[in-house]
Parts: structure tokens; C-alpha cells; sequence
């Protein structure tokens, strides 16, 4: 399997005295895609930003290791992030020098090969999300760090964006870490799912099989549960920032 | 979703040509913006040859363009036409660079900005025209204190722009940008300059504005050639005409200066959803 390994001990991270990363252990396999969900505010975003290097942790060890060369680490947001002032392709291309052919490839592949003339403002949602995910497959990154990327796109473009991972994926494997607050797409896309407490790996739970999987598996269906029920179990305890509304409807399940 | 848009777009558009004679209608509406302009020089000139408007206050048009032209024969009019603009050219530059290089400065800076922007923003205070009297004491009644003074209106309005521009282009793009590995001038190239474009030209714009303001009072003190010493000349022999011909001129340079900005603002700017008809469409 091709990808950078991660290792990550004791990592923390506060700001201002107000502890969000407190303590993380986690360990990912070279080509391994694993998923982070918990609820909103712990801390996963923030430790995706780290692996990325766009934030930096108060103390602890993070090690990003792709062999003998320096590794390739590209990340993709929940917003596109693109360019308004440059065309597709020239979004894609960012950074780089003479990579326009590259570039048009890539986006033939996510499936805007018509589109590298335009500019963003003309993309739906969807053709968007497309867009950056091209961007951070151009630099064939060893890691690829997803923070909710397919979050603000309607159910039918979301499915369709996972569908086209995966097979990116399939065809070039690499290290993914996604992070997610749709625990279906994280059983559909991932290798194991972590859930996130407090600043803390709460749990690591490997999924059976090989990805992607089908959707509506029996077994999914359980763990899906399980999962589901491990994170409202955090409602109210680390949730800080979810609307009041979602809370109440929550807790009587629980 | 965009597809539907697209879809739909043409057949809208297609509909409204159906609905009237195009080319009529087309020329109609560009014709449109030039009418009222039309109606008032009709009344202006209806006015001046019918004996309304008495000549000692207000000559007419026609007057005025008989003054052009025997002007322009003399070779005056674009003599100190050519000294105006020069120095407005010249001022306007001068601030315009130095505005634009200070303000990236300071915007780009959290400490140039700690540093300079107090003093920057207590020194714009002060009414540039008010320095009339000082710069003619320094620099006596030759070019500099005109350009310099043209310079000083500039500077600020493009130098608050810039700023400005620079603080509020979005951190997300310029986090993205440092996390595909952008080195810094790449990333104040490729992402803070043309973030901060739009208030930078809208900075330009308003200077422009400024600078002939600011020429129009610089030339007016102890001239010899431009604009202003045309219409002081003029005051002095009591030719309204040439007055009134010269704040047409005044008038129409800075017309002409708006649109030329403005079409350099829709080529920087095409990229734009309220500037391109083709990002605009869906």
C-alpha cells in the first residue's frame, strides 16, 4: 500500500488555557483510510489542522512518514476554497509550474474535463467540491487530510462525490483521514471509524471488509448504531456549539 | 443544479428577443442614458438665442464652441490642456505608487500597520488643500508644489483602499493557500493582491476623482499655463465663454478618466460574477 504512515502520541493542544486536543494517540497504516466523528467542538478539525501544519500542537509528537522522500500532504475543506479570480484549471494547477496538462487529466477524472476555462462562479456546489478535489490530487499527496468536504452538499451530489473518492481511491491508493459528522459516509468510505470525546480517541472501532461497501449491510447497520449511540452519549458533555434544537430532539433516545 | 440553470437561461433570453424588435429596442436603450443631456443642451442653447438667458451671466453653446474653436486655432486650448493633464498624470502617479506601496506594506504587516498607520491615518487629517500656502512658501509657484499637492490628494484615498483590500480578502483562501505549500510571495501574488483588486480600483477611482479636484485649485494659484490659469485669464477679461468652456473640459476629463477605469476594472475584474455577463449568466 502506497501513502504516508502517521503517528501521533500525546498530542495536546489549548488555546488560551482552555485544553481542545488533550492527549491524542492514534496510529494510522500507510494507504489506510480512517474516519474521525464526535461531536461538534472535539477537537477534530483542530487535529486535522495540525497533520496539515496549519496549526501547531502545544506539545506531543506528530510524525507524518512517506519513506525516504518528504511527504506530499493536501488537504480539502468543507468550503471549495477555490480561486474565484482563476479559471478551474488554473485553481488546480496552484502552486505549480507547468502542470497545465497534468492538471486537465485530473479534472477529466473527477469528471469537469469540459470545464477548465471557467470560472468557479459558474460551478454548481457539487462541481465545486469537484474542483478541489482535483487541486489536492494534482500534488499526488501521500496523505490526504478531509475535513467534512462533502458537508454542505445536498444527499444526491454527496453520493455521487463519495462514489468518485472511492474510486480515485481504488485507483491510486493513499493515507486518507476524513473527518465527518455523517457516520454513514464514514462506514461507506473508511477502513476504521475513531470517535473523538473530549479531546480524546474515545474509540477505535475497525470495520470488516473491504471499502467500499455496500450500502444497507446488515452488520453496517449495526455498527451504525453502536456508533450513533457512542456519540450521543457526548451530546451535553462536549458539545458546545450545536443548535439547542438538535439537542432536544436527541435525548430521549438516549 | 447548473445544468438546469443553463438550460433555462437561453430560453429566457430567448423569449425577451421574441417579445420586442431587437435592434430597435437595443439601440433605444444605449440612446437612453444620452437623452437628458440632449434635452438640457436643447434648452440651454433654446434659451440663450431666444433672449432668456442674458449673455453677461451664462453664454450660450454656441458661444462656446465658437471660443473652442478659435482657441484651439491659436494652438492655447491644447497647449494647457497637454500642461493640465500632465500634471495630473504626474501627481496622480506619484500618490497612486506610493499609496499602493504603502498600503501593501501596512496590510501585509502587523507590525508595519502597529507601526505607521497612526501616524498615516493623523496625517490624512489634515485637508491636503490647506497645505496650498506651504507648498508655495517651499517650493515657490513652479511645477512641484501642483504635482506634489495632486500626489498628496491621491495618496491616501488609494493608500486606506489598499489596505483595506488586503485585511478583508478571505483568511480561508489564505489558509488554503498556505496549506498547498504557496511560498510567500506566491501567496501575496496569487491570492491577497487579486482578493484585495476590487477596493484597490475603487481606491483608483476615487483618486482619480481627487486628483483633478485638487488640479483644479492648484492651478488656479499664480499660474502661467493649464486650465487654471486659462479660466483665471479668463476671469480677469471677463470672457465667460472661456470659463464656462473650460468646466466642460473639466467635466468631460473626468468622464473620460471614470470610464477608462471603469473598463479597466471590468478586464481585471472579468473573473467577477457582477462584472463578466458570462459568470454572471447562471
Amino acid at each position: 500500500m502506497s501513502g504516508a504512515a502517521v503517528t501521533i502520541r500525546r498530542l495536546e493542544r489549548s488555546f488560551g488555557g482552555n485544553a481542545v486536543l488533550n492527549g491524542v494517540d492514534l496510529d494510522v497504516a500507510p494507504g489506510e483510510f480512517v474516519s474521525l466523528i464526535g461531536a461538534s467542538g472535539v477537537g477534530k478539525s483542530t487535529l486535522l489542522k495540525i497533520v496539515a501544519g496549519l496549526d501547531e500542537a502545544t506539545a506531543g509528537i506528530l510524525r507524518v512518514d512517506a519513506g525516504t522522500k518528504r511527504p506530499e500532504v493536501r488537504m480539502m475543506f468543507q468550503e471549495d476554497r477555490l480561486l474565484p479570480w482563476r479559471t478551474v484549471l488554473g485553481n488546480v494547477v496552484l502552486g505549480t509550474r507547468g502542470r497545465e496538462a497534468d492538471g486537465a487529466e485530473i479534472l477529466h477524472a473527477v469528471g469537469l474535463g469540459e470545464r477548465g476555462d471557467d470560472y468557479p462562479a459558474v460551478l454548481s456546489g457539487g462541481q465545486r467540491q469537484r474542483a478541489a478535489l482535483a487541486r489536492a490530487l494534482l500534488h499526488q499527496p501521500d496523505l490526504l487530510l478531509l475535513d467534512e468536504p462533502f458537508g454542505a452538499l445536498d444527499a444526491l451530489t454527496r453520493a455521487a462525490m463519495q462514489e468518485l473518492l472511492s474510486s480515485l481511491l481504488r485507483q491510486s491508493p493513499r493515507t486518507v483521514l476524513l473527518v465527518t459528522h455523517d457516520v454513514d459516509e464514514a462506514l461507506l468510505l473508511s477502513d476504521r471509524v475513531i470517535v473523538m470525546r473530549a479531546g480524546r480517541i474515545a474509540r477505535s472501532l475497525a470495520l470488516p471488509g473491504p471499502r467500499p461497501r455496500p450500502r444497507g449491510d446488515a452488520e453496517l447497520a449495526r455498527l451504525k448504531e453502536e456508533l450513533i449511540g457512542s456519540l450521543l452519549h457526548d451530546e451535553g458533555t462536549a458539545d458546545t456549539d450545536k443548535p439547542r434544537r438538535v439537542k432536544r430532539e436527541l435525548q430521549p433516545h438516549t | 443544479m447548473t445544468d438546469a440553470v443553463d438550460k433555462t437561461a437561453p430560453a429566457r433570453i430567448v423569449e425577451q428577443q421574441e417579445r420586442v424588435p431587437g435592434l430597435l429596442r437595443s439601440v433605444g436603450w444605449h440612446l437612453l442614458p444620452w437623452l437628458l443631456p440632449f434635452v438640457l443642451l436643447v434648452l440651454w442653447h433654446w434659451s440663450a438665442v431666444s433672449g432668456h438667458l442674458n449673455r453677461s451671466v451664462l453664454p450660450g453653446p454656441l458661444d462656446v464652441v465658437d471660443v473652442a474653436i478659435s482657441l484651439i486655432e491659436r494652438g492655447q486650448l491644447q497647449h494647457h490642456l497637454i500642461v493640465s493633464l500632465r500634471r495630473v498624470a504626474v501627481g496622480f502617479g506619484l500618490g497612486a505608487v506610493t499609496g499602493l506601496a504603502l498600503g501593501i506594506v501596512v496590510g501585509l504587516s502587523t507590525t508595519a500597520r502597529q507601526f505607521a498607520d497612526l501616524t498615516i491615518q493623523m496625517v490624512r487629517t489634515v485637508p491636503h488643500l490647506a497645505l496650498v500656502p506651504l507648498m508655495i512658501f517651499w517650493f515657490g509657484i513652479g511645477e512641484e508644489p501642483r504635482v506634489l499637492l495632486v500626489a498628496l490628494g491621491v495618496v491616501f484615498s488609494v493608500y486606506i483602499n489598499t489596505v483595506s483590500g488586503i485585511r478583508s480578502v478571505d483568511p480561508k483562501l489564505v489558509e488554503m493557500g498556505r496549506s498547498y505549500g504557496l511560498t510567500k510571495p506566491q501567496l501575496i501574488w496569487s491570492i491577497i493582491l487579486p482578493g484585495a483588486l476590487q477596493q484597490i480600483l475603487t481606491g483608483i477611482r476615487y483618486a482619480l476623482g481627487v486628483a483633478w479636484l485638487t488640479l483644479v485649485v492648484a492651478e488656479t494659484i499664480a499660474s502661467r499655463e493649464g486650465l487654471g490659469f486659462l479660466v483665471q485669464d479668463a476671469r480677469e477679461l471677463l470672457r465667460l465663454d472661456v470659463i464656462v468652456l473650460v468646466i466642460l473640459i473639466y467635466a468631460a476629463a473626468g468622464w473620460l478618466a471614470d470610464l477608462l477605469t471603469r473598463s479597466i476594472e471590468a478586464r481585471l475584474l472579468s473573473w467577477h460574477p457582477s462584472y463578466s455577463s458570462r459568470a454572471a449568466r447562471s
